[in-house]
């Protein structure tokens, strides 16, 4: 089995594994870092969303040969302890209901108001159209982007 | 209808309890059902009642804390922060300083622990109140009698009882001594105008778990050793498994063996009475057991099976055509009728019918079924996302042939329900499992999985028949043609029943081999567009005002003697005149054109009134304005995400939900080929609720039958169309409005 050297959260990880496993896999099987969620193994929900590199990007359709040589970033890394300004607003806003998808929301949030510092309501609704929240709290969603967004500003 | 009394005295003394606990402090165990069901004896005798025949518990630690623990299965609806609201409202404590945890599932003394039908807030009400309000007169009279005082000469507030020379005790200074006294034969519940926690603004309770991505699901659960099943199940319904070759996949990397289970289960099915929960298809299954989840998912697709037709194998077409049959033969059962509804066609001026129909539904949760067992000679362990715990826990002792004290079941945290986790069959497979190869193990489902091998919402047809005479709606008829099992309950009491002098509900149904049950608002989902569609029609035909034909319909139900009847004309009349006032209805500027609709379903009142814009030449929802009357509303944050969830899911699922079958197989298998409302569609709600100080009803199901109504009325006001076909969407050339200018 290859051995991958992998960045993580700033911390080197080395990790054994088939070249094609998803990066989503290693970090929920191998790593235990359960944070970053499974929802369709396709690319179309998500709920997988990480950072590489500082943009988002779908875990799952990301296999671990090529995450190599990258700076990774999951959820558990976002903050310490939920103080980036999108967690922040998260909680504010009282966004989730069932929960399950909001790593990957606010994964994807975060990595967009990092390069839109002041965005229009049809940039948000496009920014976050590729993540799918079964329980349909995307009002929620709109409001705390809009909230972390003056707060990041 | 019920009301807020302030004082209770409760005859039911058995579903409460309290002890001192082994490290100090007081524990309070309750029984929701027991003390809501006044025909439910209690199980066993009461002098052998201990802490597990509760449902919830109360502890009050010697340092004053406080933990609640919430009983019922948190699916997203919001009652592990509600319930524990209510308890903590009543028994007088600050509530960011309660800690709540998920309660576990005894099945040899617990009554009933489910998340469906809307019911946990409506059913809970009375005794949590109940329950809190007894530990806060226990706790009152311990002080009292450490002050030799009246207990009425104190006074309670965030956990610190107060007398009247201004002295103070904590609740954790007079814990020990409360657990010793008896419990009040009486106690005083709250006016609604002293409440403190009921009625405010509180985020979910695991909110910081959330969004920092801690454990919480099922998905994320973990032991050591534990390993992942794959389950390869028939591709078709209507298939089963004849023989396989696991050569290739057993030599994958990680792969540890591959079995076969479903012998159990095909035993389970087979006899005279099987648990509603199990939906399970007949067919035995090939599990690959692997070092981890992508190992054991890419081995499953590597084996090769061969599966013989064993009943039907149904297409969308077929279907299509039972129920049609269905809709124009005469098997049907009657469900309820008023007066003469034949006589009432014959003499009609006017006789309106239309036929609506829609398609099967996948229930989408976003954490795909899972679950983790355990099987020992000693237990069985049980943890996962699950909304009938003890179904669950009974049928895995039936297929297993176990005892059921041998299981012990924990709940997670769950990424939806939706109706999808009432069944439990992912719980058996991974029980089957355990079993079999007698290690920690958890059956993952990938999403094509669990779209292909659901318990999908049956596609239904109603066939409404309206009879006008004189200016006036004089007959009613409902036909419904389903699968799998009809309407049930009090639906045929539903709105308009009582408010047409004629009126009929006949239902025929057939039986299909795919396995169907329950989604989100079972049969009114669907339902609530028909008849409200139906009812804009009726409108149009009569040529009377929509608002005002239904308000005048509501008007004669006004007291009726008529117990059958569900709803309360007028509630329903309040929340379309809010509705109406609050969206601009008639008023609405150049460009925007509005739906309104007023149902009742799941106890609670709904008025909506969607409006639709026309952009590129396509009609775009851009707003939902939606009024309830749910009573006291405990969490109006965590009720408004209810509500603006529920109307999306219900405008999303009307406009794009698609799902169909080719011999058996499903014609959708993930999010590519099934589409799901986004954030680019999702209107934006505005959410209303009437101020009452009637006793709260549910809120995880009434918002959404009645947006796929509004919806359709909408479109028609903006496009002239009307469609009688969900998913509205399914040829969007349908809608396109080439010029504007045509609808005058």
């Amino acid at each position: 089995m290859p051995k991958y050297n992998l960045n993580i959260n700033g911390k080197p990880r080395s990790i054994e594994a088939s070249a094609d496993t998803p990066l989503l896999w290693i970090l929920r099987d191998h790593l235990d870092m359960v944070g970053t969620k499974f929802g369709c193994g396709i690319a179309q929900c998500g709920a997988c969303t990480v950072h590489v590199d500082g943009n988002a990007a779908r875990s799952c359709s990301l296999p671990v040969a090529s995450a190599e040589g990258k700076e990774i970033t999951t959820i558990e890394g976002l903050s310490e302890d939920g103080s980036h300004p999108v967690q922040k607003a998260w909680k504010e806003v009282d966004v989730p209901q069932c929960g399950y998808c909001q790593s990957g929301q606010i994964m994807t949030a975060s990595a967009f108001l990092k390069q839109n510092k002041n965005p229009s309501d049809a940039e948000i609704k496009n920014a976050m159209n590729g993540n799918i929240c079964r329980c349909a709290a995307y009002n929620r969603i709109q409001k705390a982007v809009e909230i972390a967004a003056g707060n990041m500003g | 209808m019920s009301t807020t009394a302030a004082s209770i005295t409760f005859s039911r003394r058995n579903f409460l309890r309290t002890s001192s606990l082994a490290s100090g402090g007081l524990l309070i165990g309750f029984n929701l059902f027991t003390a809501c069901k006044s025909d439910v004896k209690p199980p066993i005798d009461l002098a052998d009642l201990n802490y597990n025949d509760f449902n919830a518990f109360i502890k009050i630690a010697k340092n004053g804390a406080v933990t609640i623990f919430s009983p019922n299965p948190e699916i997203g609806q919001g009652v592990k922060t509600a319930m524990p609201m209510i308890i903590a409202e009543e028994l007088g404590v600050a509530w960011d300083k309660v800690l709540v945890e998920q309660g576990v599932l005894d099945t040899e003394n617990y009554t009933r622990q489910v998340a469906g039908g809307s019911q946990s807030i409506r059913f809970g009400w009375d005794a949590l109140r109940q329950t809190g309000a007894t530990a806060r007169q226990m706790l009152v009279n311990a002080a009292a009698a450490k002050w030799g005082v009246d207990a009425s000469e104190l006074s309670v507030s965030e956990g610190v009882i107060t007398n009247a020379a201004g002295e103070t005790l904590g609740y954790g200074d007079v814990v020990d001594e409360a657990a010793k006294l008896e419990v009040p034969e009486e106690v005083t519940l709250k006016e609604p105008k002293d409440y403190k926690i009921i009625g405010t603004d509180q985020v979910n309770v695991d909110i910081d778990k959330i969004i920092t991505g801690k454990p919480l699901f099922g998905l994320d659960y973990k032991v050591d050793g534990m390993v992942y099943a794959a389950v390869l199940r028939p591709p078709a319904f209507g298939q089963e498994l004849e023989s396989y070759d696991a050569t290739e996949a057993k030599a994958m990397p990680g792969v540890i063996d591959v079995i076969k289970i479903g012998k159990k289960a095909k035993v389970l099915l087979g006899k005279e009475e099987v648990n509603w929960t199990a939906q399970l298809v007949p067919s035995e299954k090939v599990v690959v057991i692997a070092k981890t989840t992508w190992e054991a998912f890419k081995a499953k697709k590597v084996i090769k099976a061969q599966w013989k037709n064993a009943s039907t194998l149904e297409s969308t077409d077929y279907q299509d055509k039972k129920l049609n049959g269905l809709l124009d033969g005469n098997e049907f059962t009657t469900l309820r009728e008023d007066g003469d509804v034949d006589k009432a066609f014959a003499n009609a001026d006017t006789v309106l019918e239309r036929t609506y129909e829609s398609p099967f539904l996948p229930h989408s949760c976003m954490e795909p079924m899972n679950f983790f067992a355990n099987v020992t000679d000693k237990k069985i362990q049980l943890v996962g996302p699950i909304q009938t715990p003890e179904d669950a826990a009974n049928t895995v002792a039936e297929l297993l042939g176990r005892d059921v004290k041998d299981i012990h079941l924990e709940m997670t945290r769950q990424g939806g329900g939706f109706g999808r986790r009432l069944y439990g069959d992912f719980v058996y497979e991974v029980a089957e499992i355990s079993d079999t190869i007698r290690k920690p193990v958890k059956m993952v489902s990938s999403r094509e999985d669990d779209m292909t091998t659901g318990v999908y919402r049956p596609a239904i047809k109603y066939r409404i028949k309206a009879a006008i005479k004189n200016g006036k709606l004089t007959g009613y008829q409902l036909k419904e043609a389903a699968i799998n099992g009809n309407m049930y309950g009090l639906i045929p009491n539903f709105f308009p029943a009582g408010a047409v002098e004629n009126y009929r509900v006949d239902v025929a149904n057939y039986e299909s081999n795919i396995t169907t049950g329950a989604w989100r608002a079972p049969y009114t989902n669907f339902l609530a567009y028909a008849e409200q569609a139906f009812f804009d029609e009726i409108a149009e035909t009569m040529e009377v005002d929509k608002v005002q034909l239904r308000l005048d319909l509501l008007e004669k139900v006004k007291g009726t003697t008529d117990e059958r009847i569900q709803y309360d004309p007028e509630r329903m009349q309040a929340v379309l005149k809010l509705a109406v006032d609050k969206s601009g209805w008639g008023k609405a500027p150049e460009g925007t054109y509005q739906g309104v609709v007023a149902y009742y379903c799941h106890n609670s009142h709904v008025a909506e009134v969607a409006d639709v814009q026309i952009e590129n030449g396509m009609p775009v929802v851009k707003k939902v304005t939606c009024v309830v009357d749910c009573g006291i509303v405990i969490n109006p944050l965590g009720a408004k995400n209810q509500i603006v969830g529920g109307v999306i899911d219900g405008v999303g699922h009307a406009m794009y939900g698609q799902f169909g079958f080719k011999d058996g197989v499903p014609t959708s298998t993930n999010y590519d080929t099934y589409r799901l409302i986004r954030m680019k569609e999702a209107p934006l709600v505005d959410a209303y609720m009437i101020q009452n100080e009637l006793s709260p009803t549910g809120l995880g199901e009434p918002t959404l039958p009645p947006a796929g109504g509004a919806v359709a009325n909408a479109l028609k006001a903006a496009t002239g169309k009307r469609i009688y076909k969900q998913p509205f969407m399914e040829d969007p050339d349908f809608w396109r409005v080439e010029n504007k200018e045509i609808l005058g």
